[in-house]
């Protein structure tokens, strides 16, 4: 999936990765995509959370050996 | 649609107890929130200027897991379940806890105080100290970071009262 910014947050625990993220959003303009990758089991409901909260867009959200993606669309 | 509001009270003083307020509201203030924390009695020592004092103690803490945050697996499961007397006795016993402390959260990727504090202010989550208890513990505004509000109970209802989440800690 193409996206315009990522945020390696592997290693990082609640609520650093959803803090970065937010940063990071915050440099994007509407309908760029983040691309995120975390370690914390906890940031797969926390994105979905921070998504549907904030009215940015989970795209997707996927999990391979233990690491996560997300890919965020920005409002 | 009206931005939400968090008002929390922080009574504790401890780097354990640090946590619950400045984790929340940096989390509420990403999902948009306003947030405000107001700070009184031992709840204080989260916004001086110094945070070196925090510590935590397993005196008198039955749920706190004792666990060394270096060596081999087999070490680190261990639980080291120290009798209260004998906690007592050991001096230096709660800065050693407090150092193994700090070593695990930073082990798990978890933020420390000051990171947490900083991302707080700079998502301008406000600050209020409790004017009566800063008076009571002798501190002056000068111990407290800059940006800091002072103000009682009314200040806290100001604010609280239009608040869709309040939460003492």
């Amino acid at each position: 999936m193409n996206f315009d910014k990522d945020l390696d947050a592997r290693g990082l625990n609640c609520p650093l990765p959803i803090l970065r993220a937010k940063k990071t959003l915050n440099e994007l303009t509407t309908g760029q995509v983040l691309k995120i990758l975390a370690t914390d089991p906890g940031s797969v409901k926390d994105f979905s959370a921070f998504a549907k909260q904030t009215g940015n867009e989970l795209l997707t959200s996927s999990e391979a050996g233990g690491e996560y993606t997300f890919f965020i669309k920005k409002k | 649609m009206e931005e939400k509001k968090l008002a929390i009270i922080a009574t504790k003083g401890t780097l354990d107890w640090a946590y619950p307020p400045y984790i929340l509201a940096s989390t509420a203030a990403a999902l948009g929130y306003e947030v405000q924390i107001f700070f009184t009695f031992y709840g204080l020592q989260l916004v001086r200027k110094d945070l070196s004092g925090l510590r935590v103690s397993p005196i008198g803490n039955p749920g706190m897991p004792m666990k060394m945050p270096f060596g081999p697996k087999w070490f680190r499961g261990i639980n080291w379940n120290i009798p209260n007397a004998i906690q007592c006795l050991i001096p230096g016993y709660e800065t050693l806890a407090t150092s193994l402390m700090k070593q695990t959260i930073a082990n798990n990727g978890v933020a420390s105080i000051p990171e947490l504090r900083e991302l707080c202010q700079e998502a301008e989550v406000k600050f209020i100290a409790c004017q009566m208890t800063v008076e009571l513990f002798g501190f002056s505004h000068s111990d407290f970071i800059d940006g800091m509000e002072f103000g009682g109970a009314a200040t806290f209802f100001e604010f609280a009262g239009e608040s869709d989440v309040c939460l003492y800690i």
